[in-house]
């Protein structure tokens, strides 16, 4: 083996990637469908270039067509260079060969991304050894360096540990150990850090930004948002319906984004401290109101498999909602945030403690006596697309809540539910359509009409707008907004994305482990947090804006030393 | 974007062309369309025989003589008898064509009958759950762990009794192969139910406050019931060898009441070794090839229904040629 096998000596400067004038076609069951249209850009050695666009834009396509990796379906045309090689005309065996020496990826979702029933050290070995050129004994040795260049700690040890051994950002590591095993000119991030918290999300850049900088490497970055475009890369390439719209040097965009799709995209990306709704207030508002929710002690626990000891999900919570406040409870996955949000529409059983929805007492509740309550209650789910039943039409849906509380006349029911349409701003012949055929903010816009169609005193919203694009969210968003202010009714905003609570509610609740740890005024909170956790938080959170977020990862690289 | 919308080509198009079959056959390509064909043509042979046996059988499928006499037995095919005659002088080709109408008849009630009473149970069972649901779930399980024959077997015992009408024997066939399918019809819609149960879609039904029953039939039913023509097609096949093999070891229907391949079958064993292949041939082929029918159609019908498995026409020029 090498002395310095991972070195970027040797590593010349220049040109690792150059695509032109990339075509992708699809054929679907509706025809030829275009995915990418004339797209080329370049990539140098060392250089981070960060490829966004919304969903459907065609840059997931385009970073799978530098790996040759394309669907069966799809023709490519064009030219995608890596080191001097065209990977659209290379045979199976050449791509092989060229997949892991030349480029490699780093996927979205870790935990897929590894094979749960090997150690994480055999799938590292396996790349090596696939491209034949060392003993099983180096090929460990290397495993085990790689790791400890990715920041796993004792990595003689944990390169025999199975996948489900690590944490989430430990797994994307490993994953990016992986990659980076073979020392390839180029790697290709697709989402790296879409399925991982925001604090973890830190780490993982900051890690990328090290493998630039210590091997040299060139890397294509898939993302979406922009606060981690405005951290890492270098180069932007925006792309909007499989076309580049604007490259630019990162700081440049932000700066002055010369077309208007990317000066609307990027004015639509909420921005932590600024659109506060709680801007300029010093006390919790509306307290004299009528107490919708009242939380005490609230203890939420799932029952363990045989053997291993129940899950507390909720841990001792105490919290109010008042009518007509709008209350943010932010944490990230596993805080126990959407329990909550789901204990208080009757979807999960409370434990122990005390929880009053509407004085009901949720404690030990029998859905008949609750069910009068429900009409009161209206319900926003995450996945706008799975929240629909396929087989109704929008309006049969959005009808639901109606037929089930009212005894409405079917006539009646349609012209309400043609009222409820234009309040969400659809029109009112979507009820005839079904949720398939809508968009996804359409569809979220038809959830929010499905929700308000009793006039609810309390609305839940759970993670409302993070299955959308930016663009979409700033519209759902304001569309809130303006409902909230106009019906006056309460809301639960649940979220894990700083700015958009701080953008919506007044008083806001931090989740840690199932503890709220921290509680108060929105700008408050963001601006001025006293728990630590709450601060760590704040400072991962990655802003859109090159040179602020370059002094805000400082910050952040200090408390973490 | 918010304001563009995705038209999928399932939407606007006429009911007749969003109808299983018909929807499969226009998305299909290639060797699959070539399967589906094939089993659609076969599938098609079957069911005419079956609806125009009276028509098109020259004797009736019990009758051993005519004006002329007797039926010479064991004649070979040619001339008056097609096919030739049994040891009993039945006539091979009519009592193959009318074989066809007890199978359809058979395969018709018992897939109907397990699909109605496998999907109740199974949404039923699915959605609450609890102590209902596992006694349901021990008791497939213990269905299934009999030999379907054999259960077939005790079941046509306990049904017909002796019993030899026409729609006495067809229904104890139907019934006992009912039994033997249930735990599969009750296993697949289960399985789904449970699946959509913690599908936000049902949630938020739940959160509205409809009760059990509206989601099980408004909003599961509907999206649980959607690969059922799919093991339709695959399970009558399989009902229709339970008929045959029920009928190849004399639990099925007396001959004078009704044909039956399976029974017809079993006569032709002691002629094989003599030399009279016509008595075998014609009733074995005709399973073979319903069967192969039935099974070709819900094969492709499985792999059109999965856009992974689907074969596409493919855009010119594949792989690309490279400009540069």
């Amino acid at each position: 083996m090498n002395a310095q096998p991972l070195d970027a000596t040797g590593r010349a400067d220049g040109i690792v990637l150059s695509i032109e004038d990339l075509e992708v076609t699809f054929a679907t069951d509706a025809g030829q469908v275009p995915a990418v249209r004339k797209v080329g850009f370049e990539v140098s050695a060392g250089e981070v270039v960060a490829v966004v666009g919304e969903s459907g834009s065609g840059k997931s396509v385009t970073a799978r067509t530098i790996l040759g990796l394309l669907a069966e379906t799809a023709t490519a045309r064009g030219a995608v260079l890596l080191n001097g090689s065209n990977m659209l005309t290379l045979s199976a065996r050449e791509l092989r060969a060229m997949r892991g020496d030349d480029v490699s990826m780093v996927f979205q979702e870790p935990s897929t991304a590894l094979n749960p029933v090997y150690t994480v050290g055999w799938q590292i070995i396996e790349g090596l050894r696939a491209h034949g050129k060392v003993s099983k004994k180096e090929a460990k040795a290397r495993a085990i360096e790689v790791l400890r260049k990715v920041g796993i700690p004792e990595p003689e040890k944990r390169v025999n540990y199975y996948p489900h051994q690590f944490s989430g950002g430990q797994k994307q590591r490993v994953v990016i150990a992986a990659a980076l095993a073979l020392n390839p000119a180029l790697i290709v991030a697709d989402e790296p850090t879409t399925a991982l918290d925001v604090t973890v999300q830190a780490e993982i850049l900051e890690l990328l930004r090290e493998v630039r900088d210590d091997f040299n490497t060139g890397i294509v970055l898939i993302t979406h948002n922009m606060g981690v475009v405005a951290d890492l890369a270098d180069r932007v390439v925006v792309m909007y319906q499989g076309k580049i719209v604007e490259t630019a040097p990162s700081v440049e965009l932000f700066a002055n984004p010369r077309e208007e799709y990317t000066q609307a995209l990027l004015a639509a990306v909420p921005h932590l401290g600024r659109n506060s709704a709680s801007a300029g207030m010093s006390e919790r508002s509306g307290q004299e109101q009528e107490v919708l929710v009242e939380a005490t002690d609230l203890n939420i626990t799932f029952p363990g498999r045989l053997g291993s000891p129940s899950f507390t999900a909720v841990d001792g919570v105490s919290l109010q909602i008042c009518a007509g406040e709008v209350y943010g409870l932010v944490g990230e996955s596993g805080s126990g945030k959407t329990t909550i949000g789901r204990a208080i529409a009757g979807l999960n059983r409370v434990s122990s403690g005390s929880l009053k929805v509407l004085g009901h007492e949720m404690l030990g509740f029998k859905e008949r006596s609750f069910k009068k309550v429900r009409q009161d209650i209206g319900f926003v789910f995450q996945d706008p697309a799975a929240s629909f039943n396929p087989q109704l039409s929008v309006g049969e849906c959005v009808a639901e809540p109606l037929y089930v509380h009212t005894s409405l006349e079917p006539r009646a029911a349609r012209k309400k539910v043609e009222e409820l349409l234009e309040a969400v701003q659809l029109p009112a012949a979507f009820a005839a359509r079904f949720p398939h055929e809508l968009s996804g903010g359409q569809r979220q816009r038809a959830s929010l009409a499905r929700a308000l169609a009793l006039d609810p005193k309390l609305l839940i919203a759970d993670e409302p707008t993070s299955a959308l694009d930016v663009s979409v969210q700033a519209k759902v968003l304001e569309l809130f907004k303006e409902l909230q202010a106009e019906l006056g009714f309460a809301a639960l905003f649940i979220s894990h994305d700083l700015a958009v609570v701080d953008m919506l509610s007044t008083w806001v609740g931090v989740l840690y482990r199932g503890k709220l740890v921290e509680e108060g005024i929105g700008n408050q909170v963001m601006g001025d947090p006293q728990h630590p956790y709450t601060r760590r938080l704040i400072a991962s959170l990655p802003v859109p804006d090159p040179v602020e977020q370059a002094i805000r990862r400082e910050a952040f690289l200090k408390t973490l030393s | 974007m918010s304001t563009s919308i995705v038209s999928t080509p399932r939407a606007g198009k006429p009911l007749w062309q969003r109808l299983p079959i018909i929807s499969h056959y226009r998305m299909s390509a290639g060797l699959q369309r070539g399967m589906l064909v094939a089993g659609l043509v076969l599938t098609c042979i079957f069911v005419l025989a079956a609806a125009l046996a009276p028509l098109i059988a020259p004797y009736g499928h019990a009758q051993i003589s005519d004006a002329s006499g007797n039926f010479p037995t064991q004649a070979p095919p040619g001339g008056r008898f097609l096919w030739g005659t049994t040891v009993g002088g039945f006539d091979v080709f009519s009592r193959t064509l009318w074989g066809a109408q007890t199978a359809f008849a058979v395969i018709v009630i018992a897939v109907a009958f397990s699909i109605f009473l496998g999907v109740i149970l199974g949404l039923v069972s699915g959605y609450l759950g609890g102590w209902l649901d596992r006694i349901m779930v021990v008791l497939a399980d213990a269905i299934y762990a009999f030999p379907s024959l054999l259960l077939a077997i005790v079941m046509s015992i306990v049904i017909s009794q002796g019993q030899s009408s026409l729609w006495g024997g067809v229904m104890a066939a139907a019934i006992s192969i009912t039994v033997v399918f249930i735990p599969q019809y009750f296993r697949v819609i289960r399985a789904e139910t449970v699946r959509l149960k913690a599908e936000p879609f049902v949630e938020s039904a739940k959160v509205v406050g409809a009760s059990s029953g509206r989601i099980m039939f408004k909003h599961i039913f509907r999206n649980a019931t959607r690969t059922l023509p799919l093991i339709f097609t695959l399970n009558a096949s399989e009902a229709l060898l339970t008929l045959a093999g029920l009928g190849f070891l004399g639990f099925g229907i007396e001959p004078t009441a009704a044909s039956e391949w399976g029974f017809d079958l079993n006569r032709a064993m002691s002629d094989a070794t003599s030399g009279i292949w016509w008595t075998g041939v014609f009733p074995g082929a005709a399973i073979v090839l319903t069967v192969l029918g039935l099974t070709l159609v819900g094969e492709s019908m499985n792999d059109l229904a999965d856009p992974r498995l689907r074969l596409r026409r493919k855009a010119k020029n594949r792989g690309g040629k490279a400009t540069a």
